[in-house]
């Protein structure tokens, strides 16, 4: 990757989370945007052409996210850093190539900036219901990092580990995002140029003719080349050997996908990442992320007040999901208190992962519960009230009639 | 014969260009995807181009599996969307010439936004579409190219829908090169194959091709060798030729040759030229 000084704009800046995102994606060396605009997503697009010229980098806006996803798989194969960028109507368009992606093994960067759903929703509001989408959204097996950023420096932030994440792990990853965090005006510091380690791409540095696109190493991720140096290379959609030739065989199919997997789960305790909050003497704990961590932390503060002992677990990387810290916090706490702008998605997996051994309240949300902490702080009593064990999921009956 | 070495005997002058280590491959007897592919070669040959920087995108289907057998840097693709594949890679690093190697229902039907787009931004890639007139790998279904009244699996009563004329549909949308030949015309084929390669731009080159296991059983028209004839006798080389004028009907004349071969600033040109205004301000 050329070095470009102007691409790391390194001092204290004022700026949305969606410019953020960009200055993330230059900052960790991505030279390549394919997207189709769409709101609330709009402003990243706009913050890499108002750079892209100084950078060095290429943009081309596409006829749909279908195509945008797959010129970015394209794109990474000539040795770019690629990326795209959407909100929910693209992001299911978007299902097709991200199986294209993790079973090419291309590493790329996917930025979904939620909004209400489903179907077309509300364009400019916020939302947290691609939750599982970005988890099981393509068809087939397969295992994908997101990171869950809160604020325009975690934009900067998680933007640059995201791309790290897709060429460690030869694969693509999403940052899942939503309209309040990419819309936020905040202080964003850039460091210098060298102040956050980038993962460069893994190459395979043998002979020409020896180079085999899935020959895995002992981490289960293959080496890459880029198109053009002579490789002859081939690699397919289809189930594959490690020359990337079609075998239409069942065991071929384990051979395949298996590793697939299993680099991704192989080294979850290196890729999840999740802040905590005076969860030491905690009876109850909130578990949050994105666009609600802001009202989290400020029901944490009023509950505290008081007197009830609530911590919070904030989920920095959502999948792969943290089991083994909500299995441990299970055992220790009262209850878990999930508020999240949705009918239920990460809810479900924190109940999955308490084993019974804990309450799970659930509070779902609008817009108006991202700053007023009163919906949270009375779900947290609602959770501490509750002295059994109760199977599922409780739902705290807000007063807008929510849930 | 005799006085080769053994070693001489095996070569065969494409195997610098196909993966001999797929050989055999997967198309039925009859078909012509094979003799197109070996028109590819021959042109890729001919035109002389640096082959270390060409690479070729397929899509999904009979043809989808042609990147498969060709020695280049190559990728086979999701259905319909090797032309978007195609963009990626050519605009990421312009320095190299793509070729898209599919069929008509990939490239036409699900591919279709994808083709008259790369079209209009005229992306800096040659569309080699082989139109065999029906959904072949899934066993004989209607397709955007059949003609009317024609039958498949999925129009038992005759085909209801017009068919596109691919080199309209192409010149229309800003293709600066376009041809039509047959699985027949092999060294024309070839020769067109390589002036495209040359070409900068979005060139299309249609080959119709036989199916000889589902459109011809289908419609009784014979096996391979009997479609050949058919070519034989009803194509007509009309070079120039207003697209207009190409439609395909069941089992009616196929007007062949060049039809656009025209300038127009490539996708790359125009992107550089507004690069390079900006940064002098």
């Amino acid at each position: 990757m050329k070095t470009n000084s102007k691409a790391v704009m390194t001092g204290t800046h004022i700026l949305i989370g969606n410019e953020a995102c960009i200055e993330g994606a230059f900052y960790a060396g991505c030279r390549f945007l394919a997207a189709y605009p769409i709101e609330p997503a709009i402003e990243t697009i706009e913050r890499y052409l108002k750079r892209s010229a100084d950078v060095g980098a290429t943009f081309i806006q596409m006829e749909d996210e279908i195509s945008a996803l797959a010129a970015v798989i394209g794109a990474s194969w000539t040795g770019k850093k690629s990326l795209t960028v959407t909100s929910g109507p693209g992001f299911s368009n978007m299902m097709e190539h991200l199986g294209l992606g993790v079973m090419l093994e291309t590493p790329c960067v996917i930025i979904d900036v939620q909004r209400a759903g489903p179907a077309l929703g509300i364009p400019n509001r916020v939302g947290q219901a691609d939750m599982m989408q970005a988890r099981w959204g393509s068809h087939g097996d397969y295992e994908v990092i997101t990171l869950a950023p809160s604020s325009p420096q975690e934009m900067f932030d998680f933007t640059i580990k995201a791309f790290n994440f897709s060429e460690k792990y030869r694969t693509p990853v999403i940052v899942i995002s939503d309209e309040y965090v990419a819309h936020k005006k905040e202080k964003v510091i850039i460091p210098l140029a060298d102040g956050i380690k980038i993962t460069p791409r893994r190459y395979f540095k043998g002979q020409k003719d020896k180079y085999l696109p899935f020959k895995r190493d002992k981490d289960f991720v293959p080496r890459m080349v880029d198109i053009g140096e002579g490789f002859k290379f081939h690699v397919t959609g289809l189930t594959h050997d490690d020359k990337g030739y079609p075998i239409m065989l069942e065991e071929c199919q384990e051979y395949n996908v298996h590793p697939i997997l299993w680099k991704i789960r192989n080294h979850v305790d290196e890729i999840i990442e999740f802040q905590e909050t005076g969860t030491e003497d905690a009876e109850i704990v909130i578990v949050y992320y994105g666009a609600t961590s802001e009202v989290a932390l400020k029901a944490i503060k009023q509950a505290r007040d008081l007197g009830i002992k609530v911590g919070g677990l904030k989920l920095d990387v959502v999948w792969p999901f943290p089991d083994k810290k909500i299995a441990e916090l299970a055992e220790k706490v009262k209850a878990f208190v999930v508020p999240e702008i949705n009918y239920g998605q990460i809810v479900s997996e924190v109940e999955r992962c308490s084993y019974g051994n804990a309450n799970v309240v659930f509070l779902s949300h609008g817009e108006k519960g991202i700053d007023n902490a009163d919906d949270l702080v009375s779900a947290i009593k609602l959770a501490l009230k509750e002295e059994k064990i109760k199977k599922g999921i409780i739902e705290y009956q807000n007063q807008a009639g929510r849930a | 014969m005799g006085t080769l070495k053994k070693a001489e005997k095996d070569i065969h002058p494409m195997d610098d260009l196909l993966r001999m280590d797929r050989i055999p491959h997967i198309w039925c007897p009859g078909c012509g995807i094979g003799t197109a592919v070996t028109a590819f070669a021959a042109g890729l040959a001919k035109a002389e181009i640096d082959l270390k920087k060409t690479c070729i995108v397929s899509g999904i289907g009979c043809t989808g599996r042609v990147a498969g057998y060709v020695k280049l840097d190559s990728f086979h693709t999701t259905h319909g969307r090797g032309i978007a594949f195609a963009t990626g890679i050519q605009v990421a690093n312009p320095d190299l010439k793509v070729i898209v190697f599919s069929g008509d229902g990939d490239l036409i039907s699900i591919g279709g936004n994808h083709f008259i787009h790369a079209a209009r931004r005229n992306v800096n890639m040659l569309v080699i579409c082989i139109n065999n007139f029906i959904y072949a790998m899934t066993g004989g279904q209607v397709a955007p190219t059949t003609p009317l009244a024609t039958y498949a699996t999925t129009s038992p009563f005759g085909c209801v829908e017009p068919p596109f004329n691919i080199p309209y549909l192409a010149d229309s949308s800003g293709a600066v090169y376009v041809a039509r030949w047959t699985a027949l015309h092999v060294r024309r084929l070839t020769n067109s194959i390589a002036e495209a390669l040359k070409k900068p731009g979005f060139s299309v080159i249609e080959v119709i091709s036989p199916c000889a296991m589902y459109y011809s059983r289908i419609n009784r028209l014979g096996d391979g060798l009997d479609m050949m004839k058919f070519y034989h006798d009803n194509t007509e080389i009309r070079h120039g030729e207003d697209t207009k004028n190409l439609d395909i009907g069941f089992q009616t004349k196929i007007t062949v040759g060049k039809f656009v071969d025209r300038e127009r600033p490539t996708y790359m040109d125009s992107y550089n030229k507004w690069l390079s205004g900006t940064k002098k301000d």
